[in-house]
């Protein structure tokens, strides 16, 4: 039976719809991430499944309970925020006690939990200072640590590492992994990071617009994009968009654009083949372009750089291609004529199309 | 150094001084000279230059005075009865109001309201409410077959009176800066509360409270000090009376002033009143330099940590 159901969700604020039915399952421990750009209503849904905000229409299970018209401490879950939400007043071990305290456990099984918590996330030296008197990391730990002391049946996540500068979200990025696999419990994720989206979860929800565009594995997501805007949204660098039409020429299936015309692979080409003179946008990632001058002319793109990008091993190239923006990666090693052409080979498997006006994948 | 350099350095100094003049002349000139004048024997008819110096004995006299011994008793109890109230009334308004609920904002204008009516307004109306024949209290309580209240007239009913004004007139300003500090609290704490399973009440309790809790010491002292100086109301509806029961410092300086025609002596009160309350006062800024310097070693420890 799955853990937790969405079904026809609706929030709005006035006569101001935000979220319009969502509909989603997640399965029992899942680990689901909610990715999307900034106002998609990832945590609206978030907030609304920890009982923060109320529930317009539609209902939220829990174990088949619907809960939707329950108080927060009655859907049994913990919850990480954004700016950590610690009381100021109270110390970290009376910060992660303060759920089991309000729960009149002895203080001997209380004090044992702290320790042990603690322990994991490296706080035990620092119980008895004031968040005030802690470093964002250190506080980001209090925080995941209250979490972790109440032994709830799901753990809610609203952006919890966005406050952190990069070098320390790597960080706290692996020890969510890690914890996630020690702890098995149902883990909701709100991010605008898709990063943090892939290297998390088990269910990906990509979202915008107050609708859910896409769900399933991250690799599910990142092979077969149900359209453009998911897309466009997973992978860095971003997939390419190239606007084109589909042809057919002595019972081959071209995309062919301003620049380019490139000849689909078999399996590629059945699916095209019925929509035949359709303009359609032509989505390749960056990883599927490899510099190859010597690949077939209908089996690659011509560009010419506009900037190149040095950053280590790899070097990103923003060209151009009959008047559209690529960007390619290329060893840093190759040597290239930077005012020349280049000619980079598409992976056939790596091609993805769009119709150009519903955006969804052919 | 050069002349410009000196001028330089006295610019500073230069656009200060008008402040400091006014300073002078508006507060250390009339303290001073009520601080000299509590050590004279002077009546208004005498000019202060003819007045009699006699050291410390008006100070001296206020120890032996039962009369002056009695009203600071008076201040004291009015002060810590309304402040308690008050601040009781007050932040638990504020409790109850802090939330979205439609024509709020209008409603708490309404509760602020009393604040801003003159005190002396406010004694006159409170007057008419309490009179015995004619005001609404009495008339109110005949109606329900009660016997009328001697309001004004009974010494314990006189300090309940002028006790009710005070509240009446003062928990507004508690209710506004309660409420303001309540707005300003983080309000992801309090959500962290309500998921962690703090009821409403425990919510108040362990997170709001405390939260608040500067900012109320800060009003708490304010309105005290505010509390020992309160003349106006006291002086429209009991004029002190009856006997001694609501003569306050303020209406006895008054008093020794006006009717016993002896400023010294007036002076030596003030000076008293005017020390208790610097008192107060510093236990204030003490409070606040205490809390700055408790927020400022915690940021500097807290750097420390990031480092």
């Amino acid at each position: 039976m799955p853990k937790i159901v969405l079904e026809g969700l609706v929030k709005r604020y006035g006569s101001f719809e935000v979220l319009h039915g969502i509909d989603l399952e997640m399965e029992e421990d899942e680990f689901t991430v909610f990715v999307g750009p900034s106002g998609c209503g990832k945590s609206t849904t978030l907030r609304m499944i920890a009982g923060l905000e109320s529930v317009t229409e539609g209902e939220i299970y829990i174990d088949g309970k619907p809960v939707s018209q329950l108080e927060p401490k009655a859907r049994d879950l913990a919850m990480v925020f954004q700016d950590y939400a610690l009381y100021p007043h109270m110390n970290v071990a009376k910060n992660m006690s303060f759920a089991l305290r309000l729960q009149r456990m002895p203080k001997a099984e209380i004090d044992a939990k702290i320790s042990a918590v603690a322990e994991t996330l490296g706080l035990t030296d620092f119980l008895h200072r004031k968040p005030g008197e802690l470093s964002g990391g250190q506080r980001q730990r209090v925080a995941m640590g209250r979490a972790l002391t109440r032994d709830s049946g799901t753990f809610l996540f609203d952006e919890p590492l966005s406050n952190l500068d990069a070098k320390l979200r790597g960080q706290m990025r692996a020890e969510l992994a890690l914890m996630s696999q020690r702890v098995k419990k149902n883990m909701i994720y709100v991010t605008h990071d898709q990063i943090e989206a892939m290297t998390l979860a088990d269910r990906i929800v990509v979202m915008n617009g107050g609708y859910i565009q896409q769900q399933g594995s991250p690799e599910e997501l990142f092979k077969n994009p149900a359209n453009k805007f998911v897309a466009g949204f997973l992978g860095m660098p971003p997939m390419n968009f190239l606007d084109g039409e589909i042809t057919e020429k002595s019972g081959e299936i071209f995309v062919q654009g301003q620049g380019f015309c490139v000849k689909l692979s078999q399996q590629k080409a059945e699916a095209a083949r019925a929509h035949n003179g359709r303009s359609v946008t032509l989505g390749v990632r960056p990883s599927d372009l490899v510099y190859d001058p010597a690949a077939a002319e209908d089996q690659s793109l011509l560009v010419s750089i506009i900037v190149s990008e040095y950053i280590g091993a790899q070097t990103v190239l923003l060209c151009d291609c009959g008047g559209q923006k690529v960007e390619v990666e290329l060893k840093s090693t190759i040597p290239i004529d930077r005012n020349g052409q280049l000619r980079f080979a598409i992976n056939p498997d790596g091609v993805h199309l769009f119709d150009k006006k519903t955006e969804i994948a052919l | 150094m050069s002349i410009a350099n000196k001028a330089n350095r006295l610019t500073p100094y230069v656009f200060m001084a008008p402040a400091a003049i006014i300073l002078a002349v508006a507060l250390l000139y009339p303290i001073g000279y009520m601080i000299y004048a509590s050590f004279l024997d002077w009546s208004p008819s005498q000019r202060i230059g003819e007045a009699d110096f006699v050291g410390l004995r008006n100070y001296i006299n206020l120890m032996h005075d039962a009369a002056f011994r009695e009203s600071f008793w008076v201040t004291v109890k009015f002060a810590a009865v309304v402040v308690t109230l008050e601040m009781f009334i007050g932040v638990g308004l504020a409790l109850l109001l802090d939330r979205n609920i439609k024509g709020m904002s209008f409603l708490r204008t309404i509760f602020i309201l009393p604040m801003m009516i003159a005190p002396i307004v406010v004694g006159l109306m409170w007057r008419y409410m309490y009179h015995p024949t004619v005001g609404i209290f009495n008339r109110t309580l005949k109606d329900w077959g009660f016997e009328g209240i001697p309001w004004l007239s009974d010494s314990t009913w006189a300090f309940v009176a002028v006790v009710m004004a005070d509240v009446w007139q003062w928990t507004p300003f508690i209710f506004i800066l309660s409420l303001a500090a309540m707005q300003s609290l983080p309000r992801s704490a309090l959500e962290a509360a309500e998921i962690d399973g703090a009821s409403e009440m425990q919510k108040v309790i362990h997170i709001k409270l405390p939260l608040m809790l500067p900012v109320l010491i800060v009003t708490l002292m304010l309105r005290l000090i505010d509390a020992f100086k309160v003349l106006e109301v006291i002086m429209v509806l009991t004029n002190g009376g009856p006997g001694l029961s609501t003569e306050i410092v303020a209406m006895r300086i008054f008093r020794t002033a006006q009717e016993f025609q002896e400023l010294g002596e007036a002076a030596a009160m003030s000076n008293t009143l005017l020390m208790v309350l610097m008192a107060l006062t510093i236990g204030m800024f003490a409070y606040n330099k205490m809390q700055e310097g408790r927020a400022a070693k915690m940021q500097a420890m807290a750097a420390k940590g990031t480092a």
